[in-house]
């Protein structure tokens, strides 16, 4: 274990002692605990920057299950690093920002730093590790705590379908998405992602090669949100602030745009790629921008603008595809070059703008766009930093959005030029549909800066009167304004240290040698027509924005009753009824019949599978002769069997079963294995006892009322499942194809695992994972067991009320 | 357990003696597993049956304020102990779960062996005393 590993693990291990901390440290808000890790981690990763710059990786392994191939291998490259920092440096500020946003008096802070520590390491994770089954395992932890951070006011019935719906929606992307890992694990025979790379020729042949690129994808778009996918994403709104401009805006929506970056080495050739991921992009962008604007909740318009950039920056990544057809001049790479710069900027300005609209929301008690109003003059900070986030958003200089958007203007634009793939029927749609979801995302801009702190103030609408944030809370927002600024007077400080990096990462087979993209932003490039668009844009979005109230009405011809939360819900109703008829069917209630079932299962599948293979065999060679005493006890058995079955109460019964297993005991003892002989003993003890308590609970054994067919099915059933342990029993030891594997356990046991007894040395050592899974499941059990008899016992008190 | 009134002072007495030495029978099949028959599962199922055995002669309460645990933590313990020491062989770089073992010069026990399975089997002893507690008293608390 290197300090790269226990960098991704930190926040795992760190919110170990979060609870504690929460608990017996209530003075100081935990949120300043949980902050200095961020900040460590930012610092610890900003200095590899250098490395990355000189083109250089760092990959470092850690054995977890070699003999499957899956180990914890972490690389680090530009794209990566770029996360990482993004991960770090945003989740630095946001931690600042909920300690003054989440009161310690009001909120339970332990589980929420807890899932927000566990979302961390697990964002690290998908960004940092090589290998596609950890990487998948991150993935879902994702899902996970982005889920637990939904739901964190479980109370409010929004919240928890909200929760659901990103799980239900994220997970089965996830898992359609390990489909596709799967399937390129078939091809290549490798889960590292490099290795991938180095075979895209095998891969690109393959006749799974388009199966796998859109399982992969499908885990892409339900992640970053794209259409259709894109309806948890507003659901999601009913997290905290500080979690939503985390993970809903600058970091796990876009882990959809990592893998999409991240396997453009490998399907990025395709014209199915290029097609799929470009207009999916696209359309979302319009789409999302288009819908932002009917919005009156401000997290709402953030929701669906998050949706709308999201679309963008993936559309340029399907168009940068088309370097790897031209070969790496600008003219064909600035499509990857103005997705990772926009990436870079959403993340300032969008996370700047949350914070804004949380400070709104804690300050006035509303979200709502139309009871607010005028607050330009009471919060003139919150003003300022809205004002720079929703101008960088709408693309106007003087700010960093401004350039990242002429910048895909540029890319779409250059589409129109390609010989490729057909693009020349369609290619004008690009620049087109850029520029529609671009007057909407001003339209939209404008509706969230002006409606909120121009007009007038409602003071009676208000939970309570509006004042200015604490100084705590202004800062991470300031801070981040402070960088959309910034960018866009020096943007090539991004360039070199992180946009080329992660280029190399995005087309690590273009360059050859020592070559090196050579990224240069510029605020000027004289009059262009990606400048005229902005212009456009300017004027068409003004006057739209000022005659919204006329074609407000547009919204309404879009059928209600049609819409994708419709179909969620339906869906959803649909599948909960289905399986509940299904089940129905057959949960009777009774504990006989299910018996039936597992049994009548064990006899076909086990039964059926020996005889379809021909696995039945006798053969009388190599054993060894019965003498007195086994043919004693097998009587003692039987007999005592025929006693458990036709006794007439409940307790003779149990007695003569225990009286079966003992005998297996002395069995054991004759056979020599004392091991066996002490578990079973102590087990039959216990179980008797177990018996007996639950005895206590049963009816009265009533033989009169069971009719004939229950006795015959019962009898064959029995008879089936004896029968078919038998045979299975004598067929195992009637044929060996290979030597017994217990040679080796007896003599490897001292030397290897350092004890004498080998059944004991099997057990924890040799064979240790599946003791380690066999407890877990019997505590799973036990839990089972304690939660059903505990919640019953509840309920019946409950009514007994 | 026992609700109504029988003379059960013989069983009593007696688990007051026997259950101690069941007790310490289990411990030392416990620790003496790795090398003669024994284990944490055999441990742990007989440190349950000696107190199954306390149950039947005295009745839950009695139990319960000589054994004030919540038993369900106790499994919890045990498995989190027994996947610690898997994640722990990380620590020396190995994959999960690699044990080793050492002969140490203990005093007054002499020359030992000390091995990470122990630990492993600890968790796994925890888990059984744990969970079979766990059922027998939920159940039997239902009463």
């Amino acid at each position: 274990m290197q300090l790269l590993h226990l960098a991704i693990l930190s926040p795992f291990l760190f919110a170990f002692i979060i609870p504690f901390l929460a608990k017996y440290a209530k003075r100081v808000h935990t949120g300043w605990f949980v902050l200095i890790l961020p900040v460590l981690l930012f610092i610890y990763f900003l200095p590899m920057i250098r490395m990355t710059q000189s083109g250089e990786t760092l990959r470092s392994v850690l054995e977890w299950i070699p003999s499957l191939g899956i180990n914890f291998t972490v690389y680090i490259d530009g794209l990566g690093l770029l996360f990482a920092l993004l991960i770090t440096g945003i989740g630095s500020l946001v931690t600042l920002y909920s300690i003054f946003y989440l009161s310690k008096e009001k909120e339970q802070l332990g589980p929420f730093y807890v899932y927000l520590l566990m979302f961390m390491g697990a964002m690290l994770g998908v960004v940092l590790v090589d290998n596609v089954m950890v990487l998948y395992m991150f993935w879902e932890l994702t899902s996970l705590s982005s889920f637990l951070l939904i739901g964190y006011w479980y109370k409010r019935e929004k919240s928890r379908y909200g929760a659901a719906k990103s799980l239900l929606i994220t997970v089965s992307g996830g898992l359609c998405m390990l489909g596709g890992f799967i399937l390129l694990y078939l091809i290549t025979d490798s889960f590292s992602i490099r290795e991938m790379v180095h075979q895209v020729q095998l891969i690109a042949g393959h006749e799974l090669f388009i199966p796998a690129m859109i399982l992969i994808l499908l885990g892409a778009f339900t992640k970053s949100a794209q259409f259709p996918f894109y309806i948890w994403l507003p659901d999601a709104m009913e997290a905290p602030t500080p979690v939503s401009a985390y993970l809903h805006s600058a970091t796990m929506v876009k882990a959809g745009i990592y893998v999409i970056a991240r396997f453009s080495p490998i399907f990025a050739f395709s014209a199915q790629w290029f097609w799929i991921v470009s207009l999916v992009g696209l359309f979302t962008m319009v789409w999302g921008s288009f819908h932002a604007v009917k919005q009156t909740d401000l997290k709402s318009i953030l929701a669906f603008s998050t949706v709308s950039q999201l679309g963008m920056i993936i559309s340029m990544l399907g168009v940068s595809a088309a370097a790897l057809h031209y070969g790496h001049t600008e003219y064909y790479t600035v499509a990857a070059m103005a997705a990772i710069f926009h990436l870079i900027n959403h993340a300032t300005f969008k996370g700047s703008l949350f914070m804004a609209v949380g400070i709104i929301d804690h300050e006035t008690g509303t979200r709502d766009i139309r009871k607010l109003g005028g607050l330009m003059a009471i919060m003139p900070i919150t003003f300022t930093i809205s004002l720079i986030g929703t101008f960088s958003m709408a693309g106007l200089p003087p700010f960093n959005g401004f350039l990242s958007k002429e910048m895909f203007f540029t890319s779409m634009l250059r589409v129109t030029h390609f010989d490729l793939f057909n693009v020349q029927t369609w290619g004008v749609l690009f620049p087109l549909f850029a520029w529609i979801g671009s007057v909407f995302t001003f339209i939209y801009s404008m509706k969230l800066l002006f409606k909120t702190f121009r007009g007038n103030y409602q003071p009676e609408q208000l939970e309570k009167p509006a004042h200015e944030a604490p100084v705590g809370m202004l800062v991470p927002p300031v801070i981040l304004v402070a960088l959309a600024v910034s960018l866009f007077f020096f943007p090539n400080i991004l360039s070199y240290s992180l946009i080329e990096p992660a280029m190399n990462s995005i087309y690590p087979t273009l360059l050859a040698g020592h070559e090196k993209f050579h990224v240069h932003i510029s605020q000027w490039h004289g009059v262009t027509t990606e400048l005229l668009m902005t212009a456009g844009i300017v004027v068409i979005g003004t006057i739209g924005y000022l005659s919204l109230n006329k074609w407000k009405g547009i919204y309404k011809l879009f059928p209600s009753k049609l819409t994708l939360n419709r179909l969620y819900d339906k869906l959803l109703t649909l599948m909960e009824k289905g399986s509940y008829r299904v089940t129905k069917q057959y949960m009777t209630g009774f504990l006989r019949d299910y018996l039936l079932y597992i049994f009548a299962g064990f006899i076909i599948l086990i039964g059926g599978a020996f005889a379809i293979k021909g696995g039945f065999s006798f053969k009388t060679e190599g054993m060894a002769k019965i003498g007195v005493y086994e043919i004693i006890l097998t009587l003692v058995m039987i007999s005592a069997t025929v006693a458990t079955v036709f006794a007439r109460s409940r307790l003779t019964a149990i007695i003569a079963l225990g009286v079966v297993g003992y005998t297996l005991a002395l069995f054991f003892v004759i056979f020599r294995a004392p091991d066996l002989a002490l578990t079973q003993l102590v087990i039959e003890t216990i179980s008797v006892a177990l018996f007996l308590l639950c005895f206590y609970h049963l009816p009265k054994l009533r033989l009169k009322t069971k009719t004939r067919t229950f006795r015959m099915t019962n009898f064959i059933i029995s008879l089936g499942v004896g029968v078919i342990v038998t045979l299975l029993g004598i067929a195992s030891s009637s044929q060996r194809t290979k030597d017994s594997i217990a040679s080796f356990f007896v003599k490897h046991s001292h030397d290897l695992g350092g004890g004498d007894n080998v059944v004991n040395v099997i057990l924890v050592d040799f064979r240790g994972f599946d003791t380690m899974f066999e407890i877990t499941v019997l505590t799973i059990a036990a839990l089972g067991i304690y939660s059903m008899i505990k919640t019953k016992v509840k309920e019946e008190g409950k009514s007994g009320e | 357990m026992n609700e109504q009134k029988t003379n059960d002072l013989i069983l009593q007495t007696a688990t007051k003696l026997v259950s101690f030495i069941i007790l310490l029978f289990s411990f030392y099949l416990f620790l003496s597993g790795h090398n003669a028959p024994g284990g944490g599962f055999v441990g742990g199922l007989i440190t349950s049956s000696s107190i199954v055995l306390l149950l039947l002669a005295y009745d839950l309460k009695t139990v319960r304020s000589l054994l004030p645990v919540n038993f369900i933590y106790v499994a919890g313990a045990g498995l989190l102990l027994a996947v610690l020491t898997g994640v722990g062989s990380f620590v020396f770089g190995a994959p999960f779960l690699t044990h080793t073992f050492g002969y140490f010069q203990l005093p007054i026990l002499g020359k030992t062996e000390l091995a990470t399975a122990t630990i492993f089997d600890l968790g796994v002893y925890l888990v059984v005393v744990g969970i079979t507690m766990t059922i027998i008293q939920t159940i039997g608390e239902e009463e």
